[in-house]
């Protein structure tokens, strides 16, 4: 019998066998800790035969029994400044509707912070088969495409959600990591270009290269993401980041970041606290995503905060509503996905978050709330104007290339 | 034992019969195990159990081609890696804490001394001036200082206006990270030599002064070797804590040259199958704290400390 390949949070067996042991032996200190890590590696050491390959989430979908009848609850866990809020940001009115309409008493936390912690605090949890007491979370793209590919969150029912199925823009309804939109619903999108301060900056920055001037030097912030900050400075060096390129042109790119740390002009690579450095004056300008810098003009009332795509091009992204494996309230989610795709509902948000609207007809809508919003590209971008900035898309990493890549990134350019 | 134990009581003074004696040492040192139990329950539940948790990731390997999976192992690569990838983030760590232990030792001492000897009637407000920052959480501490150490900021602007920041910038820089590193672990060095200072024994000092030693004399052959436990504690709490932090490198430190701690958060979190890296980090950090803390507490260490 060759032993099943295991996550590393869930041995038991050594530690219990070591404290079993300790509790036997003599009890000192120092001897405790002895016998403790002899058990560990003599355990190791037994379990060295080679692995089978691992099974996924769940040998077959076989999906919890859904109480989404009895239980009219559902927890959603989503990214701060996501949602519309009121006054004090306590509560959504368009949250509130739905759950006057629907019964369903929501509860919604800003939980995520970042792709890569969330997910490494819940997949564990999911492949162990365990609830994360979450019914939606929502996740970007490429990670998206890991939680599917993991079989880590459940089949989503599109004959129940009519809003989705007709409103979902048409280049969102076949994505290259959920063909059919089977397992995941776009929640909001967005883009990745420079942000910067017009008036602290002094001039219009144009291009990626404007960035790199001596009385910029040390005042560049940039995203941690490297889909977005690797991905922008791969575009400047002329590759196309959503058709075929390979590890050269990554580790070009991750080159001339590096260049540019060391040469002192990005002071920091960060995830979305970047924002404080850019309210503190750490940082005037920096590659950036684009609602936060509306937010960011929006809370500091300083209209001269700008967001523009380089001339070489920026990059597009969505975040994905999806129902973790283990949740009992799929139906639930399902009504919430698709009340979010009524147009005047998505409108509404829209307003508020100034990230892309994914719904087909929230525009016609949003002239009612906002005419000035409705023109704007940055959430209803016309087809020619994403085909006349370049904007693209990352392309999907196999599983191995995103672990290569995550790799490279994070001791060359994060850690180091 | 319920046999024995009436025969105790009947022979009366356990002093004068050491016969009679032995099933009642027995009977203490029971109470003193069971005493014990709650200690080492925590100990073996919170302690070791994560312990032999992490030394066994730390040996696992990466499953290839599925991300996230490990197989078990003895995998010594991955502290082979750790080793040599991450040699110089082991050194910057404990550089820094050593830095940061030094200045909080120089600025504790006077402190503690004030408060132990001149403080009168200030010193419970010195104690409370002392203590206060652990009621706001240390994170909020630190992004309080990355704010106070901005650019834009006054200490910045001023030092600028001045031209006496070279580079232009304090927050972002190893200077910062140092500050940040003996701001927040200072308290840890001042309360334990505050402690042995109070407990001096002030005729102790004053007699030096009797046999003709000078201020300086006395302070340096009697009161510093009477502070001695609290000042090998002090550094042993300064040093330890800061040779494994990554957040004030997180929040006030550079994009590059960072601490070992950032390292193992970023395996962690940030790079899919790093976990059996990080667990080696972890580990090598430990052993090697350790055995700079048992040269030390060899060389300075007191009885009373152990």
């Amino acid at each position: 019998m060759t032993p099943i390949p295991r996550r590393s949070r869930r041995h038991m067996s050594p530690p219990a066998a070591a404290l079993a042991q300790a509790a036997s032996g003599s009890l000192s200190r120092r001897a405790l800790l002895g016998t403790g890590l002899a058990a560990g590696t003599g355990l190791a050491l037994t379990g060295c035969a080679p692995p089978e390959p691992p099974s996924g989430g769940v040998a077959s979908l076989d999906l919890p029994t859904d109480l989404s009848d009895e239980e009219k609850i559902l927890k959603w866990a989503n990214w701060t400044a996501y949602l519309d809020m009121n006054g004090k940001e306590t509560r959504s009115p368009t949250l509130e509707a739905f759950m006057e309409q629907t019964g369903i008493e929501v509860s919604y936390t800003e939980d995520i912070d970042d792709n890569d912690s969330y997910y490494a605090k819940v997949g564990p949890q999911l492949r162990a088969g365990q609830s994360i007491d979450r019914d939606i979370i929502t996740l970007t793209d490429w990670m998206a495409a890991r939680v599917i590919r993991d079989q880590l969150c459940q089949p989503l029912e599109l004959i129940q959600m009519p809003n989705v199925v007709s409103n979902l823009l048409q280049p969102l309804k076949d994505v290259s990591f959920d063909p059919g939109r089977q397992n995941s619903i776009t929640w909001q999108s967005g883009f990745a270009g420079i942000g910067y301060n017009r008036e602290k900056v002094g001039r219009e920055l144009r291009s990626l290269d404007d960035l790199w001037t001596d009385d910029l030097k040390g005042r560049i912030v940039v995203l941690s993401e490297f889909r977005d900050t690797a991905g922008l400075v791969m575009q400047s060096q002329g590759v196309d980041i959503d058709s075929d390129w390979g590890r050269a042109e990554f580790e070009s790119a991750l080159d001339f970041i590096e260049q540019k740390i060391d040469e002192g002009y990005i002071r920091r690579v960060k995830g979305n606290s970047y924002m404080e450095d850019l309210t503190s004056g750490n940082a005037v300008a920096g590659i950036t995503w684009s609602g936060d810098i509306f937010v960011l003009a929006y809370d500091t009332e300083d209209p001269n905060w700008t967001f523009t795509i380089p001339e070489s091009g920026g990059t597009l992204w969505s975040d994905n509503m999806m129902v973790p494996i283990t949740s009992t309230h799929r139906r639930n989610a399902q009504k919430l996905m698709d009340y979010y795709y009524d147009p005047a509902v998505a409108a509404q948000v829209a307003a508020w978050v100034n990230y892309v609207c994914p719904v087909d007809g929230a525009q016609a809508e949003m002239e009612k709330i906002d005419p000035e919003l409705a023109e704007s590209p940055w959430i209803f971008p016309t087809a020619e104007f994403i085909a006349d900035s370049n904007i693209q898309q990352f392309r999907v990493l196999s599983a191995d290339e995103d672990i290569e890549f995550a790799d490279l990134w994070s001791s060359n350019v994060m850690g180091n | 034992m319920s046999a024995l134990a009436p025969v105790s009581q009947v022979a009366g003074d356990p002093g004068i019969h050491p016969v009679a004696s032995a099933p009642e040492t027995q009977k203490r040192s029971w109470t003193a195990y069971l005493l014990l139990l709650p200690g080492v329950l925590w100990l073996g539940v919170f302690f070791l159990l994560p312990l032999v948790q992490l030394a066994a990731v730390s040996l696992q390997s990466r499953y290839p081609g599925f991300p996230g999976y490990y197989y078990r192992d003895v995998n010594f690569s991955n502290y082979a890696a750790a080793l040599t990838d991450y040699a110089p983030h082991f050194a910057r760590s404990f550089l820094y804490a050593g830095l940061a232990t030094f200045l909080a030792f120089v600025i504790a001492y006077p402190l503690a001394y004030a408060m132990a000897f001149k403080a009168g009637k200030w010193r419970n407000l010195m104690m409370i001036c002392v203590i206060a920052p652990f009621f706001t959480s240390f994170i909020l501490r630190t992004f309080a200082w990355s704010q106070i150490l901005a650019d834009e900021g006054w200490v910045a602007g001023t030092l600028n206006f001045l031209n006496l920041l070279p580079g232009g910038a304090i927050i972002n820089t190893p200077v910062a990270v140092v500050a940040g590193l003996t701001y927040n672990f200072l308290p840890f060095m001042v309360l334990p030599i505050y402690a042995s200072l109070e407990r001096a024994d002030p005729r102790v000092i004053e007699a030096g002064g009797d046999l003709y030693a000078n201020g300086f004399t006395t302070f340096r052959t009697v009161t510093l070797p009477m502070s001695m436990p609290g000042v090998l504690a002090g550094t042993l709490l300064t040093f330890i804590p800061a040779a494994g932090d990554f957040v004030n490198m997180e929040l006030l430190g550079p994009q590059r040259g960072k601490m070992v701690g950032n390292v193992i958060n970023d395996q962690f979190l940030a790079i899919p199958g790093g976990y059996p890296v990080a667990a080696a980090l972890s580990f090598t950090l430990m052993a090697a704290i350790l055995a700079m803390v048992f040269l030390y507490v060899r060389r300075f260490g007191t009885d009373e400390l152990v």
